[in-house]
């Protein structure tokens, strides 16, 4: 009998933490847009596989009338559930709750889940929607977010780490999904900022919205610090769980293998690329004309275009692309495709997916911006992460190859496994336009006509230099291949290649330049 | 494909899409000497010098006020004050031309 007692008391316990802040509080989160916090979790999970811990762990602020406050769950929600019945842990931040401010045992709770994804070695899945530290708890909450952003850099490149912004993230707060390896926000309901715009507006006179400082846009347009845009919540589930079929559980574990498909016939890869290297094409549909069902998932979309990174399948298994994009700044290298793309290859070493090089690409972009931005800096931890990589690395040179950009885009020099260039290719130090004004400077200079005189030269230059043969003469380039072949030579290369062992020497950890 | 322009890279001439980012790029200028510009935004406090006054090396020019700090703008070389663009209690943003010396 006393146990029925027992057990009606403990529903009664969970139901009334199961109202976070409240119908008030629900109603007002609603009216913003958003899901509220348990939602979203049985949204992201399978049904029914969410399981709930320290649902009635309670707050410890003791100052400014806290003591009196019941703070629900202390207003985040942490558990384990699957996908796609697969485990992961879970956690979500309960803005109804004291608007989701992070308190000590707030803290707890995540960096509780946060051990235990890493000890499980299943990923990690984290909601953001918090109005930051819970000032009453002083340094508490600051104690808080440091314990939180070290187990971030523990489980980083061991366990996959998802962060899914839905509602402010402000303050420190925000370096804990900045640490992760994927960001998700939505229009309208994500703003991620240091300070926020009264600050700014106080200190410094500038004017400017939330939006407009850290938005789901400025976040995936400007600043690079989002992989993924969404109008609503329920899109940006959809990337999750799409995401989520590409990449393996942990480290030590390959991406979950799906049923070989052919490339929809609609993308066909010898009409995608205009013979005329000036000439501009969408290097995504050479992607889609290679990969599985055309089925190409992109990450930062709308960050530094020149430069396309993301995930496809090849004969079922998961690669990553790393491609250079000739219809946004020719596909240019500067500080922020650099960055885009050296972060990315890194996320593939560090989780056994190979990875793809597609090339055509000028060079480095010009200008003092770029120079005194640190493009030197930037473009270095491209080198770094392709020279440290030791998954399967495999390049086609689509097009062109110059300069610092040839040495870059996976070369041989940065221990390519495989080097394949289409029969167009330019490999050459610069354009033929640049380097012949430089090489024959006296003989176009002291001709009659010195424009048709810079003519020939620039054809004779062409005629030499820009193709694949010098660089496949050397051996830099294994084979010259049809377009055609190119899915058959990849799929080959990845196949031959999936035993590979390759070492570097044994550190502590590198210095890249970050 | 939209918004297709010309773009040289090295030499040759590319076409192709430009970024907002790309366009929106400040163009470098050679820093004037006899211009003394805002390096933070903020609030002039005071101005302690008059348009004609010759003044040294090192003297303070004016208050720029920010993140709580009373900045005090120096006179890089002797010189005279040839213009003043700001007044007192004026808010100035980042890189705005406040004075002209000479």
């Amino acid at each position: 009998m006393s146990l029925k007692r027992n057990i009606l008391d403990l529903r009664k316990r969970k139901e009334k933490v199961l109202q976070g802040g409240g119908e008030k509080a629900i109603q007002k989160q609603v009216a913003m847009g958003k899901l509220t916090a348990r939602e979203r979790v049985t949204s992201i999970l399978d049904e029914d596989s969410f399981h709930e811990y320290d649902m009635f762990v309670e707050h410890e602020a003791r100052d400014f009338g806290m003591e009196k406050k019941e703070l629900h769950g202390d207003g985040v929600i942490i558990g384990t559930g699957t996908i796609y019945g697969e485990p992961v842990c879970v956690f979500a931040q309960d803005f109804t709750v004291a608007g989701g401010s992070l308190g000590l045992m707030h803290a707890r709770k995540i960096t509780k889940i946060m051990d235990h994804a890493l000890k499980m070695r299943v990923p990690l899945i984290g909601i953001n929607d918090s109005g930051g530290a819970r000032i009453q708890e002083g340094v508490n909450s600051l104690a808080g977010y440091g314990e939180i952003f070290f187990r971030n850099t523990l489980a980083s490149g061991v366990i996959p780490q998802l962060s899914i912004i839905l509602g402010p993230c402000a303050g420190g707060a925000v370096y804990s999904p900045a640490l992760t390896d994927f960001v998700f926000v939505v229009e309208n309901i994500s703003k991620m900022f240091i300070t926020g715009p009264e600050v700014i507006k106080t200190v410094l006179g500038e004017e400017i919205t939330m939006e407009e400082l850290g938005g789901a846009k400025v976040h995936s347009e400007i600043t690079g610090n989002a992989h993924f845009y969404a109008l609503s919540e329920y899109e940006c589930f959809e990337q999750i769980k799409k995401l989520l079929t590409f990449i393996p559980w942990n480290n030590t574990k390959k991406a979950k293998a799906f049923p070989p498909k052919p490339p929809r016939p609609e993308y066909k890869i010898e009409e995608i690329v205009p013979s005329d290297p000036t000439q501009p094409y969408d290097i995504r549909n050479v992607i889609k004309s290679i990969v599985d069902d055309s089925d190409f998932f992109e990450s930062m979309e709308n960050f530094a275009r020149n430069i396309v990174i993301g995930f496809g399948r090849m004969n079922g298994e998961t690669v990553g692309f790393v491609a250079n994009q000739p219809l946004v700044l020719a596909g240019v290298l500067d500080c922020d495709s650099s960055d885009k793309a050296a972060r990315f290859i890194r996320y593939c070493d560090s989780f056994n997916i190979p990875i793809v090089t597609l090339e055509d690409m000028p060079g480095y972009l010009p200008g003092v911006d770029q120079e005194h931005m640190g493009v030197i800096r930037h473009g270095a931890k491209i080198l770094y992460a392709y020279s440290e990589a030791t998954v399967p690395k495999i390049t086609v040179i689509v097009r062109k190859a110059y300069g610092g950009g040839y040495i870059a885009m996976n070369s041989r020099h940065m221990k390519a496994d495989f080097m394949f260039a289409w029969p167009n290719a330019e490999i050459a130090v610069m354009g033929p336009d640049g380097a012949a004004n430089i090489i024959f400077k006296k003989e176009i200079m002291a001709a009659a006509d010195p424009e048709a005189m810079r003519k020939e030269k620039v054809a004779e230059y062409r005629e030499k230099f820009a193709n694949p043969y010098v660089a496949a003469a050397k051996g830099y380039i294994d084979t010259v291949i049809e377009p055609q072949e190119t899915r058959n030579m990849l799929l080959h290369s990845i196949e031959v290649s999936s035993n590979k062992v390759d070492s570097r020497p044994a550190k502590k950890h590198g210095i890249p330049p970050f | 494909m939209e918004n297709l322009k010309e773009f040289n890279v090295d030499g040759t001439v590319y076409t192709t899409e430009l970024t907002k980012k790309f366009e929106n790029r400040k163009p470098w200028v050679r820093p004037n000497p006899k211009h003394i510009n805002s390096f933070i935004p903020g609030t002039i406090v005071e101005i302690l010098v008059k348009e004609g006054q010759e003044v040294k090396e090192g003297e303070n020019l004016m208050i720029l006020e920010a993140m709580k700090m009373k900045n005090q703008i120096k006179m890089p070389f002797d010189g005279k004050i040839a213009k003043i663009y700001v007044a007192e209690g004026e808010k100035v943003p980042n890189r705005l031309l406040m004075m002209e010396i000479e």
